[in-house]
């Protein structure tokens, strides 16, 4: 047993490629806001916007509704359940997961169609994945700067408590 | 999982809030949310049955300061304690960074608590986490009641101690919260023994909520250092 999750780590250069393409995927669809969020409900970055939103939460409750799902589907001895699709009356959202780890969450409206949407999803999570082996093996090989950041910072730690 | 992210200069950390049904866990969440100030907050969301009891979870995000020109921001989460909510209980503890175990004080909620207990090692076991190695707290609430059971017998139930496998470890570490006695010692038997740290609570009234939320995020914090 291990003490925990492992913690994991974005460059700058690892965020800028993830964002540049989902960037490229939202004016290719059309749709209103891209959101990559981390298994544990974590946001991990957003492009574009809906009114209203409010990322985190969203974040927050995607993820709790695609583990919910993950779990009604595993009961019902499906494996591969790995898209999702809320139809509302304006907005739609699809949710798709990503290498495991992360969830795709797209938010569109009647400016688009759900048919493009679906069809260029497939290629968007497989860019997705692609971009996110590069981040996860440098993460496992270990980029020394990363690891230290809290390195040695437990005085600055006891003073951020100091409250 | 702590997620490091460069480009935003955040680090984010989940903390869950775990115990017995009706121990006190939202409560906690509530005055944290009524107590820091707006700017550093988001929404508090409640996931929960029409009676107030949480269905699924509670959601905080608060951010507790800067570190070395990076954001803490700590995802507090409670689940369900009622018994026959395990599987959303399970479920919202994936990807924990550190666990605070709401007790409830009141004698008759013993066997509850043991239950509750027993259950998040089951739960992390299952996950393949080893609970005794994570930040992980201790909070006795309701310490207002009557009917409370004294803080020894609790510790004693639900905070015994686990044995030290690392000879490293094995020396005597005072509590820093507690005067006099230790989170790591020797026992009778010659065992070296380490405990959680523990914390009163009147969350009603705030009374511990905060001194409980900072020991757990700093336990966080430093299994980054
Ligand atoms: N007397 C007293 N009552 C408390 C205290 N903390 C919480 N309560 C009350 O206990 C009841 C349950 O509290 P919750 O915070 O909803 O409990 P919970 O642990 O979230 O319960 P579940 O969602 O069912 O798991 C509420 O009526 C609270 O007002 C306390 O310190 N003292
Ligand atoms: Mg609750």
């Amino acid at each position: 047993m291990t003490a925990g999750a492992p913690s994991w780590t974005f460059t700058e250069d690892d965020f800028g490629a993830i964002t540049g393409s989902m960037r490229r995927f939202l004016d290719d669809t059309n749709s209103m806001c891209a959101m990559l969020v981390d298994k544990s409900g974590q946001l991990v970055t957003t492009v574009g916007s809906a009114p209203g939103l409010d990322p985190t939460t969203f974040a927050t409750l995607t993820a709790a509704d695609f583990g919910a799902n993950d779990q009604l589907a595993r009961i019902l001895g499906e494996t591969d359940f790995t898209t999702l699709f809320h139809q509302g009356e304006r907005e739609s959202v699809f949710v798709a997961d990503v290498a495991r780890r992360l969830i795709l969450v797209v938010i569109f409206d009647s400016r688009t169609s759900v048919g493009l949407v679906k069809l260029k999803l497939k290629p968007q999570v497989e860019e997705l994945t692609a971009l996110l082996d590069v981040a996860m093996s440098r993460s496992r090989l270990g980029v020394p700067q990363q690891e230290k950041l809290l390195h040695g910072a437990e005085q600055e730690i006891d003073d951020l408590f100091q409250w | 999982m702590s997620m490091i992210n460069y480009a935003s200069r955040e680090i984010n950390c989940k903390i869950v809030y775990y115990g017995p049904g009706l121990g006190g866990k939202t409560t906690n969440l509530e005055h944290v949310y009524g107590k820091v100030k707006p700017e550093t907050r988001g929404k508090l969301i409640s996931l929960a049955t029409e009676t107030e009891r949480t269905l699924f979870f509670d959601f905080l995000p608060v951010d507790l300061g800067t570190i070395r020109g990076f954001k803490t921001r700590f995802h507090l989460y409670t689940v369900p304690g009622q018994v026959y909510y395990n599987a959303s209980r399970k479920l919202i503890l994936k990807n924990v960074d550190g666990i605070v175990f709401v007790g409830d004080s009141q004698t008759e909620r013993m066997e509850a608590n043991l239950e509750s207990m027993q259950n998040l090692y089951d739960n992390m076991a299952e996950y393949g986490y080893d609970l005794t190695k994570m930040p992980f707290v201790v909070q006795y609430n309701k310490r207002d009641l009557p009917n409370a059971a004294p803080v020894a017998d609790l510790q004693a139930a639900l905070n015994p101690g686990w044995e030290v496998e690392e000879p490293a470890k094995c020396r005597v570490t005072p509590d820093p919260y507690h005067a006099g006695e230790n989170l790591v010692e020797q026992i009778a038997t010659g065992e070296w023994v380490e405990r959680a740290p523990f914390f009163e609570a009147v969350a009603v009234n705030g009374d511990g909520v905060f001194d409980t939320l900072k020991a757990v995020s700093k336990l966080v914090l430093k299994a980054l250092a």
